[in-house]
This record gives structure tokens, sequence and C-alpha cells, in this order.
């Protein structure tokens, strides 16, 4: 192997059709006889539905049809479960899952009432107009905690509670650690994730052809094997019938990855009763209602330390608004509970929530997926702690670390993944020290802070430390082919939102074969190249489908050698694969190029021997027996200022650990842009929903995504610990960027405005100017 | 009802049309899925995104805030027009070079609205491309890689200056 792609800068092959409007996104799909499709949606949060009335509707000239949940005949069920609850002891878990179109009740603002199919999306838009929904409204069930009091409406009631599920998991005894306690400190804290807010939204468009019996529907979603199965069983269709397309996908970041959004389940449908093409694209109103959100837990956490410092244990209960329904089970709850523990040694863990049903939209994973959560509870704990021991906060992270000597390291729990929460590998003291020198901690603490305070300047530092388990199974694969022109095919199961999948599998691929990366064709995201998958999430592309594509190039590479061999009659020890062929040590003349052995590969004549198949080509599949944990350290300086309560990030340093990278370039980018949605979650994000569950601020005029103004410079260094659980040793690093802001943000803003002093503690996330200035007037005054 | 059509004449990358619209017909829609230049993206509808930036005489407008009707008589200038030839222009390139996009939706606009800003300050700041920036929103790339594509490409651009 002469070139060596893997582990380089390599510039991405898929920015081309990107950067001159040639690539395909599903809105760019124009169909001959193609109608459009407009969804009618609640305007209420909780209603009982009296009457849907779209007799008005159907005589508008351009309409086709109008649908209500009746018309869906047996079609009409509610959605499946998409992740079942793991197999924790003890657990409840009341199963809701969202439905077509709303039948007898509506649930949340947006759910669907009816839906229009006209000529084109501007009367399909007027004739929702023209529709009369008569409700019975209901009080709605907003606040989680009153959401469980008695006497409260429900949201689904036949459940008699809003209930959604209880779990209770734990590690050590608690109870005997905190006996032996210097410290306890016990805090409420309130963590809010937002909405991911891709700048594509989501759309869906589906063609029936009768005379084939085939069904093509291009979807944005993150997983499209899941779509193509669930929709083809519902269609009652063979899976063959169904070709599930997922192009270009602007942005997914998680709730592109739902099974199955009301939309995914109607349009085929439509498209085989009318016998044309269909389609619908979210518009950004129906975007802030109609995919789903993260939101907000409160957690009650105390941590028990000894006078040095040292954790000996933490205690947390919390409620998680799961929004109406709860397709997505625990993920989000669990994922929490889980990456509460960090990167820290916490010999004693008793952790206990309750998921709560609500009026509001459905919730499931956001990049980071209740991670976030867990990390603010326990980094605010740590900072709060060590003001109380008047130990430095970077110090009291410090002693806590988990040692190097002690992975695998088992956190005695089970992780969203079914297996028990066990870090993989891990160094994360090298990581801390990374980061606090880039930061210039100790000269900030001892030199610069003062000077800024002296010029008035209220200027401080913050250090936060997180874990990810990412890279979970089940499984994925890959096939990778040489064609007969030399290029070589890679077609993989899942989707691809922007990671740059093109090109870091390429690399993978092209240093096993010999060939430049750009001679590699990478295929996501069809059914019909490739069959089997899961899906993009978890921070799993690159881990998983990665290794797949690794696999099957090695296989392809042994393929090519061997045939290489028999041609000239040589030992495969002394032939080279480089340049895209096959040479004879020594003799660069005596060659053979890959596409010509490809052909070979697939005799017109003679017999393909026994054992072997035709083709250069491999199918493989990588299933890691569990996630790899990636680690990492954020440190921060900001300055906030005392009248207005802005804040300007003034330095902000990332030092990361994911094992092996495939891609430096592609990996800083991924960071970069989860830190920036991290910070529009710390400071700038809020969806604000007043006491009947209405959305407030649903344009992006009044939720506000980060623009080049509040994200600043972001500086990165790395530690490489390589994964055991797969042979190229990586882990994902997809979230991580997005994970430990909250806190870092919350405890760089104490520091600066020295609340501390002032009895003041931000115990809460999203933050912003005016907030600040209510907490630190509410304490003032 | 009927529908109210106007005649337009539009020029959109060089290439004249003569097209009958509805009044109520966005630009955005207009290009897209009359003109089937769908290289510029819509993200939000109304104009905050500014994923639908095209040239309107030479001057970033956002498309889905235009009606087509209003396009009558004008130039435009499109993603699809930026690289005639197919030779990437050098903010295109500077953001192939930089990693100035990850799932590239909002891109077109980006490119769109950094050209004329380039056109217009040759030789910006780093602060005053972000200023110039802060009207596109991206969701995958925390701007940083876009900035520093712009810088680059603004070399580039004075390398190429005759």
């Amino acid at each position: 192997m002469t070139t060596r792609f893997f582990g380089a800068p390599v510039k991405r092959n898929e920015d081309r059709k990107l950067l001159t409007g040639q690539a395909l996104f599903v809105d760019d799909v124009e169909l001959p006889g193609m109608l459009h499709v407009a969804f009618l949606r609640a305007q209420v949060a909780h209603a009982r539905i009296i009457a849907i009335d779209v007799s008005a509707a159907l005589k508008r000239p351009g309409v086709i049809a109008v649908y209500v949940a009746g018309d869906f005949g047996p079609y009409w069920q509610p959605g499946p479960l998409l992740v079942p609850p793991p197999p924790i002891p003890g657990i409840t878990f009341n199963q809701r899952t969202q439905v077509p179109l709303a039948r007898d009740k509506v649930r949340n603002v947006g759910e669907p009432l009816a839906i229009v199919v006209a000529e084109s999306r501007y009367i399909a838009e007027d004739a929702l107009d023209d529709i009369a929904v008569e409700l019975e409204m209901l009080s709605a069930v907003v606040d989680i905690e009153r959401a469980l009091q008695a006497g409260q409406p429900c949201v689904h009631d036949d459940l008699g509670s809003n209930v959604a599920a209880h779990v209770h998991q734990s590690k050590g005894n608690y109870r005997k650690a905190a006996a032996k306690a210097d410290l306890i400190l016990k805090r409420r804290f309130y963590y809010e994730h937002g909405i991911s807010s891709p700048i594509e939204t989501r759309g869906v468009v589906a063609q029936w052809n009768a005379r084939s019996q085939q069904m093509t529907i291009w979807d944005t979603t993150q997983a499209p094997v899941f779509i193509r199965n669930g929709l083809a069983a519902m269609l009652g269709l063979g899976e063959r019938q169904v070709r599930v397309i997922a192009p270009f996908v602007g942005g997914g970041f998680g709730p592109k990855i739902m099974m199955f959004y009301p939309e995914e389940v109607a349009l085929p449908w439509i498209s085989m009763r009318l016998n044309r093409p269909v389609k619908w694209i979210e518009d950004r109103l129906e975007h802030f209602f109609a995919t789903t959100h993260e939101r907000g837990q409160i957690h009650d956490a105390e941590i028990a330390l000894t006078r040095d410092g040292s954790i000996l244990g933490v205690k947390d209960v919390f409620l998680h608004d799961t929004g109406a329904y709860n397709p997505y089970g625990l993920t989000v709850p669990i994922n929490s509970q889980c990456t509460l523990l960090g990167p820290y040694v916490i010999p004693a863990y008793d952790s206990t929530f309750t998921a709560v049903f609500t009026n509001l939209p459905i919730v499931t994973p956001y990049r980071g997926a209740g991670r976030q959560h867990g990390v603010f509870v326990i980094e605010r704990l740590l900072d709060l702690a060590a003001h109380e021991l008047g130990i430095d906060p970077a110090e009291i992270r410090r002693r806590n670390l988990i040692p190097p000597d002690a992975f695998p390291f088992d956190n005695e729990i089970i992780y969203q993944d079914f297996q028990p929460l066990q870090y993989d590998s891990g160094n994360y003291e090298p990581v801390l020290d990374k980061a606090l020198a880039a930061i210039g901690y100790q000269d900030f603490i001892g030199r610069v802070q003062p000077a800024f305070r002296n010029q008035g300047r209220t200027v401080g530092i913050a250090v936060a430390c997180y874990v990810e388990g990412t890279g979970i199974g089940p499984y994925e694969g890959a096939k990778v082919q040489v064609q007969s022109n030399g290029k070589v095919s890679v077609a993989t199961g899942i989707g691809t939102q922007g990671q740059g999948h093109f090109t870091s599998f390429a690399q993978i691929v092209a240093d096993a074969l010999g060939v430049d990366v750009t001679e590699v064709d990478i295929v996501t995201g069809d059914t019909d190249q490739f069959y089997w998958g899961a899906g993009t999430f978890a921070s799993r592309g690159a881990v998983v489908a990665g290794n797949a594509i690794n696999e099957a190039a090695h296989a392809v590479r042994k393929k090519a050698l061997k045939l290489a061999s028999d041609l000239f009659e040589c030992s495969e020890d002394d032939l080279v694969l480089a340049d895209g062929r096959v040479s004879i040590t020594g003799i660069p003349d005596k060659f053979i190029r890959l596409g010509e052995l490809a052909q070979r590969a697939n005799p017109m004549r003679g017999a393909v021997k026994p054992g072997t198949e035709p083709g250069l080509e491999s199918t493989q599949y990588f299933g890691p027996s569990g996630g790899a944990t990636a680690n990492g350290v954020h440190a921060a300086i900001v300055e906030v200022d005392p009248l207005t309560f802005d804040m300007k990030i003034l330095k902000y340093v990332v030092a990361h650990d994911c094992g092996t990278v495939i891609n430096p370039m592609i990996l800083e980018g991924q960071i970069q842009g989860g830190v920036a949605q991290g910070i529009g979650n710390a400071f700038y994000e809020k969806l604000c929903f007043d006491d009947q569950g209405q959305l407030l601020n649903a344009s992006l005029a009044d939720y506000l995504l980060p623009t080049s103004l509040e994200v600043p410079h972001i500086e990165l260094h790395h530690t490489v610990t390589p994964s055991p659980l797969n042979p190229l040793g990586i882990k994902g690093a997809g979230e991580a960027g997005a994970i430990p802001v909250g806190p870092l943000i919350a405890q760089a803003i104490e520091d600066a405005l020295d609340l501390k002093r002032r009895k003041i503690e931000l115990l809460e996330i999203p933050l912003s100017p005016s907030r600040l200035f209510e907490l630190i007037r509410k304490v003032a005054t | 009802m009927q529908p109210d059509l106007h005649d337009i004449d539009v020029t959109v990358n060089g290439t004249r049309h003569r097209r009958s619209v509805e009044g109520r017909m966005l630009l955005s829609d207009f290009l897209r899925h009359e003109l089937m230049l769908a290289g510029t993206h819509v993200g939000c509808e109304h104009g905050v995104c500014g994923a639908c930036t095209v040239l309107f005489d030479g001057l970033p407008v956002r498309s889905c805030l235009m009606f087509a009707v209003q396009a009558g008589g004008h130039e435009l200038t499109t993603i699809e027009g930026l690289a005639p030839g197919g030779e990437l222009q050098p903010i295109q390139q500077a953001m192939h070079e930089h990693h100035g996009l990850q799932c590239g939706y909002c891109t077109p606009g980006i490119l769109m609205t950094m050209t004329a800003f380039l056109k217009d300050n040759p030789e910006p700041s780093e602060d005053e491309v972000r200023e110039a920036l802060s009207g596109n929103l991206c969701r995958c790339t925390g701007y940083q890689n876009i900035v520093k594509a712009v810088m680059a490409a603004a070399q580039m651009r004075e390398g190429l200056a005759p």
C-alpha cells in the first residue's frame, strides 16, 4: 500500500456537487404528474375531535383528494416502538406511539388532522383554510411536575396518569457511601435542549408505479433501511417492491431518524391510492411542531464527597419530558442517566427517573441525545463542591478521573444499547492537561483575570469534562466492488447528512485497494444499492459502517491478489497493489489494471472454480460487541457585559480523544459544528411554550440559532486512545462537540460575574441575557 | 377563481426566460420548480436563514421574500451560474479547500452572499467577514471554516486580479 489516505486531511469528494448546485435533495425531485400535499395541523395542544368537515376543500379547483383519519381504514395504526426499553429490572414503560392522523383526540399543537392533495402546494394550502374543524378543548399538560399531580388531565386517557416510564438504576450503595461523606450537596437542576433545526426541513416524495408494482420513496431520513422495511409491511408490499432513497440530506442531527413520521406513512399510501407521485416538503413553521424536539428534564441531585474532593457517590431523581408520545423508547433519559457518570470514579450511584407525557411535540434524540442533561448535573455538582471545599474546579475533576489502568471500566448499569455501561478504553488526564495548557488556565487565574478585574472587565474561565458512548451496534454492512472501468464502488445502508462519508469511507477503501481516493464512489442511503443496515445515529457511522467497509475492502484486496497471482503464476507475496493495478515486485512493467482483473473475475467462458464467486467484490458486516467511549474536555474564557449580560466567548478550546482518526479535517468540522450547537443550546435557543402548549417563538427570527457573530474560533487538540472493540480503533465523534457546552458556559459566566461571592448559582440551561438579569435581580432584591 | 397570471421576461444566468406566472408565486419557487434551477435552496421561507439568496442585478436578495413577477426585466444569477464552464470560482474553490461545507444545504446562499460581499469589499478583515456572513445560517459547520474560506478566497481573487 503505497499511498496512505487513512488519517490524512483529504478534501471531500462530495463538495463539487454541493458547491455548484448539482446535488440532489428531496425537494429537487420533480416527476411528471406529481401532486402536492399539505397537512392541516392542530392549532391547540389538547382537544377532543368532534367533527372535521372537508366538503368545501374538495370543491376547490385543483384539489384532488382530502383525507382524514377515518379514510385510512385499517392502514391507520399507531407507529411502531422504534427502540424498546432496555432490560432493566423493575422498569415501568407505557408505550403510546404516534398516529398518522389524529382520530379521536389532539395531543399536541401540530399533530396532523387532515391531508389535502392538490395540483400545487399553493392550492393545497388554500384548501386547508376550507376545512372546518370542531373541537372540544381540554386543558393542556405542559409542566412536567404538575403533570404527575392528582387530578391533572391525562394525555392518554386510558393510562390514568401521565407516567410514560419509571426507571431505577444503581451502582454500589449510595446511602452507605453518603454516611461517610464530609460534604453532601443537593441542588435542583433544569436542563432544556432545543430543536435541531437543520437548514433543510423534512420532506417526502412517493411514487407508486402500478405497472411495475414498485414504490419509490425519497425521504430525508437518517435510516432508509428501516423505513423501507416498515413501509413495505404497512403497505402490504414485499421489501423488494419498495425502494427508499435518502439522497443528499441537509443536516439531520437526530430528529430525521424517527419511525415513522405521519408524513412518511401517509405519502406512499396516497401515491398508491391515486397512482400519482406526491410530494410534501415541511415548511419552517411546520418544522417547529411536526419534527421531534429534545427539551427538558428536572433533576434533584446530590453528591457526597470527602474533604479532599473525592466523590463517594451521587444520587439523582429526575423527570423527563417525553412529549405526547414515546416512540423512541427511553434512549434520551437513559443517556442522561448513564452519561452523568462521566469520566469520573463514582463508586455509588443511585438514579431514578420518571418520563412524563405532555401535550407537547414528541421528544427523540437530538445531537447529544440526553447526554447534555446528565453532564450538566455532574459538572455543576463538581463546581459547587469545589467552591465549598476550596478546591480549584480543574483540580477536583483531576482527582476523580478514572485512571488509565482501570479500563475496561465497568459502571455496572445498563446503557441505551442494552449493553452494560462499560468504557472500552481511555486515558483521561492527558486530555485535561492539554485543555488546561491550551486555555492557559493557571496564567489566566494568576495573572490575566486579576488584570481584567482591575480594568473593570468581567471575564471568567471554565473547564468541563465528558464522556460519550458512541459507535453502538447492532451492525452495518458494505459492498465493495471493483468495476470494469477500474473505479471502486462502495454501497452501505446508512444515510448521510453532511458527515463526509463520501470521503472518509473512500479513504479506507483507497488504502486497502491501492487506488486514489477520488476513484472510490460511495453510495449511501439507497436501499436498492445496499439491502441491510440500521442508520446514522449515536455517532456510529464511521465506527460501524467504517469497519464494515474496511473488512469488505480487504476481502476484495485478497481476491484481487489471488486472481493476479493465478494470472502471473507467482506468489501473492510477490505482488504489489498500487496506483489502480497489480504488478510484480521489482518488475513494474508486468502489471494488470484492477478494472481488467474485475472483467476477468466475471468470465464469459470456462467455469468459475468451486468455492469461489464471480466479480471482484465483497459484502461484509460489522457489529461491535459494545459502544466505544470517546471523551474530552472543553475550556473557555468568556466575557459578560455586567449591564446587558450579553456574553462574548473570547477563547474556546476542545481537547478530545475519539480513538483513531480517519480524516482530521472532517473531524474538526464535526467538533466545531457540535460546539456551535452547544453554544446555541447554552445561551440562545429556547422553546418558549405558554401554559396551554402553544409555542410562542416558532420562527427563526425568534428562535435564535447562533450566527457567525456568536460562534467563536474553536481550537482543537487530540489525543488518541484506540478502541479495542473494532479493528480500526475508531470511536465516534459526531455528537461530542455539543455535549459539555452548557455547564461550561454556566461555570464561565459565574466566574466572570463572580456570582458565587454573591451566592448566585446558575443551575439551568438555556441561559440568556434576560434570564441572567432575572436570576441576578431576584437575589439582589 | 381564475389564477392571476402575469407575463414576465427574466434573464437567469445569462438565459432569457419568458413565462406566465401567478402573482403570488415566490421567486424561490419559480427558480426551483419552474426553471428547474434547484440549486437555490429554501430553508425558512421568512427571510432569516439566507439559504435562498440569489444575485438580483448583482445584489444579493432572498428569493423567498420576493415574488417571481418582481424579477421581470431583471438579471438574476443563481448558484448554477456561478461557475460557468465548470471551473470553480475562488470562493467555491476556497470552500472546498477549507472544508467550509458539511451537508451543503446552506452553501449556495452563502456562496451568493459572499460573492457579492467580496466584490464590494475585496480585502475584508475577519470581523467584516463574520458580520457579512451573519445573515446566513449554517447549522453544521460553526462558521469557522467558512470564514477561513472567505478570507482565502479574497486572497485568491487578489492573486487573480490583473
